[in-house]
């Protein structure tokens, strides 16, 4: 049997000293009217050769993005990872380790984190970062959850309609049973309109949740939404792209409260949707209501520098129903990713790196704008990604692009509805060159042309 | 392995203009300076400070930090609780392969029928393995998949009319997670105590019996490593009353095709795939942690659920009584895939004898050691078992403490210590079934030294590892959460 090590002489002399006759007695603490008295109905075995073949007909039957051209985004991007980032989490030291709870048997692990949440504080200028949480959409619960924390008895939440559909249902999700209202601002523009949380803010609001840039992929005005949050005594809480930082302005210049992020763009393969990696920063005042595993510095019994978990009084291992969260890991293999992929890149990578970006999303805005019909959905500026509108039902038009080897974007109407029917999402990294977008508008204007006089 | 190596910080190794990653050159016209793209207000002065560093100073770094690490694929690692069970290779290699690995979340469903048949079985397996009819395979950890059960709960009884079902009960034996959910999903958590055999106590259960119930939250084998023989009086009972029963699947790998928690009365549970399954840990995640339901708690579950009809299949979103979302995406696939590989290499017999093993392995171990080592639950256990040294600090000042950062010397992972809270100075002991009675015969060798050496020697263990305790009462009391440059 696969990875089992007991051979039957063994079996023998391991029962003979336990004092039974047989495995089953041991399982006597089981009563027989509830034992499963068959084989589970399951497949039969497989050795390595016969399940290799299966997992390469099963992979053989989905066409990657390395055989499509992908311009999707919606929080997963098709970023390009160094061999390093690889390299370094292949080593079975990292991949095979638990939760470093014995720190002298985990120096590795601890200082990887540590770094990891110094890079975080880097990226965003902000003061604490986590060891990480599962992923950006729990993340923004998370930081809802910690805002009522913080501000105890305030019970709403303002939320823009401009950040991830996804986010905002785990938002919903999370809030059901804790009597907090969520408020979702309505952005007909293409981002929140500061003055729309100057209407909707009061003293009950725990937080306004701005994602920047956001669904869309356009820029909001987290800046002015902080000033406005502070203002009324709630927080600004801010999903950011992690690359983005490479350019913009970063969540602790202009003073938010809770950062948090999606940081699978850093170092992460697409991985049909996860594992992935949740960033969360906060101002220092709020360290000891931040969710999540942290590692901190301190010496050993000589004096020396060394890592171990720390504040752990606000755990769910301690605390159990008063906990910050219930959350008792992080996503250390992640973290080490983005920690890697962060150092590889350096300031300098960064920068050139959301510099293609965003010259690249330009290029591709510019040329499949001057097709006829086609405009911006919004007139904001963008960074990766943008949003079109397109003068035929986008679904259709995908299923075409798709044929001839395009992700072209996300009909972001299956999420807002039938005012967005004919809108389409692009994201565009570093990694598409010019001849593909080239192709793409190709296609797309190829397409427009067959369509017209239909729609028509 | 050489634990006088440097540790300096990346931060520290920084040098202005050193790189390692290299982008091309920009092949679309630059035909606008960047201040034309974005407006002045949104764009950074400066790039974020992060270190600057070679290639090879990025690996020598991170790969000499990794020696610094204790890990399964370098030592026993009887951590009670989590499973620490090896993790074949060959699923690593398969889940990077680009027709997995590369697939985007929100490509369409036709682009990605392998992925999808794959999800789809997975589904299939776990709820013939947890004797339950529905399941989501969303929740990112076990304690995310509780607190999606939770919600679910919460979900059911609002939708029957019942919201005065408050109350959940949990066994003072239970995971901190599971009172920290309770309160996440709007519950009130109840401790229900253990008796003396360090099982639920029925009597005290029953006092907290009527209709505020809600859920009844039970581990089982329980964190003790003891299977409560009761199980099906105490959810008749908790049915009886209109409750749910949830299991806290944690210890799923005593009971592989032994026994099934929809047959003896649990209504939810969550797996542990990362534990169970052998995800590899990466030391503290990724987990994955899907759950499984009763068919009247089916609608409830997140969206969406992979379908098939015909030879084709979908992801279902369309379910008006779905609690929604518990994060953006599929779920931790990555970890779903390697458990998916895993039972199709152990297949039936296999599962079982994985459990088998697993039981016997512990029960070994508690043989070997249950003279030297005060073992307050009795002299059988299931796949874990917890010692105690409550006697040997009385006598000797020896804490479990102590014994656990000196089988740190011996190149020994410690176990679980201090859980469960209703075992004094607890050793929880989870050797799991792809260990060798060799390994277990030396490490049972080897607490048996242990508790023979000196008290003032235990108390400096370790002795041989990079760095000796360290001091985490200052860790918390000033906290250093982050590196800073040194001022001037």
């Amino acid at each position: 049997m696969a990875y089992l090590l007991n051979t039957a002489d063994d079996q023998r002399e391991m029962l003979a000293r336990i004092g039974v006759q047989s495995i089953e007695e041991l399982f006597a603490p089981i009563p027989a009217s509830i034992r499963l008295n068959r084989l589970l109905d399951i497949p039969p075995a497989l050795t390595e050769i016969e399940l290799s073949a299966r997992i390469q007909e099963l992979a053989g039957r989905n066409q990657s993005t390395s055989e499509a051209v992908c311009f999707l985004g919606g929080g997963a991007y098709d970023h390009f990872i160094p061999a390093v980032v690889d390299a370094i989490v292949s080593r079975s030291e990292y991949y095979t380790a638990y939760t470093p709870y014995q720190a002298e048997a985990s120096q590795g692990s601890l200082q990887a984190f540590y770094e990891y949440q110094t890079l975080i504080c880097q990226l965003t200028d902000m003061e604490v970062s986590n060891a990480s949480l599962y992923e950006g959409g729990s993340a923004v619960a998370e930081a809802a959850l910690m805002a009522l924390n913080i501000r105890e008895g305030r019970r709403e939440i303002l939320v823009a309609e401009s950040v991830h559909p996804e986010y905002r249902q785990v938002l919903a999700t999370y809030m059901a049973n804790l009597g907090v209202t969520i408020v979702t601002l309505p952005t007909p523009d293409g981002f929140l309109d500061p003055d729309t949380v100057t209407k909707a803010i009061s003293d009950r609001t725990v937080g306004v949740i701005v994602q920047h840039p956001n669904f869309f992929g356009f820029l909001e005005e987290p800046e002015a939404v902080t000033q406005i949050a502070q203002k009324h005594g709630a927080l600004s809480i801010i999903s950011f792209d992690p690359i983005s930082m490479g350019l913009l302005k970063r969540p602790g210049q202009y003073g938010a409260d809770i950062a948090v992020a999606e940081g699978q763009c850093l170092g992460t393969p697409l991985g049909y949707g996860g594992p992935y990696l949740g960033i969360m920063a906060c101002r220092e005042e709020y360290v000891r209501k931040i969710p999540g595993r942290l590692v901190g510095e301190t010496t050993d019994r000589n004096g020396k520098r060394c890592w171990v978990l720390t504040l752990q009084t606000r755990e769910q291992h301690i605390r159990r129903e008063k906990a910050t969260s219930n959350i008792c890991t992080n996503q250390g293999l992640f973290a080490l990713r983005a920690a890697v992929y962060l150092t590889a890149l350096g300031p300098q990578g960064l920068r050139e790196t959301a510099e293609l970006c965003l010259r690249k999303a330009h290029y591709a805005a510019d040329q499949l704008t001057q097709l006829p019909g086609v405009r911006l959905q919004y007139q904001r500026p963008f960074f990766k990604e943008f949003t079109l509108s397109l003068p035929v039902n986008v679904e259709v038009l995908l299923v075409r692009l798709r044929e001839q080897g395009y992700f072209a974007g996300l009909p972001v109407g299956r999420w807002y509805g039938p005012q967005l029917s004919q809108a389409l999402t692009l994201a565009v990294t570093e990694k598409r060159t010019k001849a593909e977008i080239d192709g793409l508008a190709k296609a797309v204007e190829h397409q427009l042309a067959q369509a017209m006089p239909v729609m028509r | 392995m050489n634990n006088q190596q440097s540790t300096e910080l990346l931060f520290e190794l920084s040098k202005p203009g050193r790189r390692c990653h290299r982008l091309p050159a920009c092949d679309v016209p630059e035909t606008r300076p960047v201040s034309d793209l974005l407006p002045a207000n949104h764009l950074a002065a400066t790039s974020p400070s992060l270190p600057e560093v070679a290639e090879i100073d990025l690996i020598r770094h991170f790969n000499n930090l990794s020696t610094r690490n204790m890990c399964i694929d370098t030592n026993f690692y009887p951590l009670g609780s989590c499973t620490m069970k090896y993790n074949p290779k060959r699923h690593e290699r398969w889940a990077t392969s680009p027709g997995f690995a590369n697939l985007h979340p929100l490509q369409e469903d036709d682009t990605c029928q392998g992925m999808l048949e794959l999800l789809y079985e997975m589904q299939q397996y776990l709820c013939e393995i947890s004797g339950l009819h529905a399941v989501s395979l969303q929740p990112a950890a076990g304690a995310q998949g509780e607190l999606t059960a939770l919600f679910v709960a919460a979900a059911y009884f609002r939708d029957i009319g019942q919201n005065q079902r408050k109350r959940v009960l949990i066994p003072d034996s239970a995971h901190g997670t599971n009172p920290a959910s309770a309160a996440l999903a709007g519950f009130e958590a109840i401790k229900i105590k253990s008796d003396t055999q360090g099982l639920v106590d029925l009597e005290d259960l029953k006092k907290h019996l009527d209709d505020r119930l809600a859920v009844f939250m039970i581990t089982n084998p329980n964190t003790l490593g003891l299977f409560e023989r009761q199980i099906q009086t105490i959810t008749d009972l908790i049915h009886a009353y209109g409750g749910l029963v949830y299991l806290d699947g944690a210890n799923m790998n005593a009971i592989l095709g032994i026994t099934r928690p929809g047959d003896f009365g649990a209504d939810m549970q969550h797996y542990n795939v990362h534990k169970t399954f052998t995800g590899p840990h990466g030391g503290g995640g990724p987990g994955s942690g899907p759950i499984t339901v009763r068919q009247h708690l089916a609608p409830y579950l997140p969206t969406p659920i992979v379908v098939r009809e015909g030879d084709r299949y979908r992801l279902d979103y369309n379910r008006p009584k779905s609690i929604g979302r518990v994060r953006s995406f599929f779920g931790n696939v990555g970890i779903l895939f390697r458990g998916y590989c895993y039972i199709r290499t152990l297949g039936p017999d296999g599962l079982k004898a994985v459990s088998e093993n697993a039981v016997l392995n512990a029960n070994y171990l508690l043989a070997r050691l249950k003279h030297a080592y005060e073992i307050p639950h009795g002299d059988r256990c299931m796949h874990e078992f917890v010692a105690s040294a409550r006697l040997l600090r009385r006598e000797k000042k020896i804490s479990a403490m102590e014994i656990c950062k000196r089988l740190l010397d011996f190149g020994y992972h410690a176990p679980t210590v201090y859980f469960p809270l209703v075992v004094p100075e607890a050793l929880m002991i989870e050797p799991t079934e792809t260990e060798s009675k060799e390994t277990l015969d030396a490490f049972a060798d080897t607490l048996l030294k242990i508790r023979e050496e000196p008290a003032e020697f235990l108390q400096k263990a370790p002795h041989t590892l990079s760095i000796s305790r360290p001091d985490e009462v200052k860790a918390a009391k000033e906290p250093i959460l982050r590196w800073k440059p040194a001022v001037g």
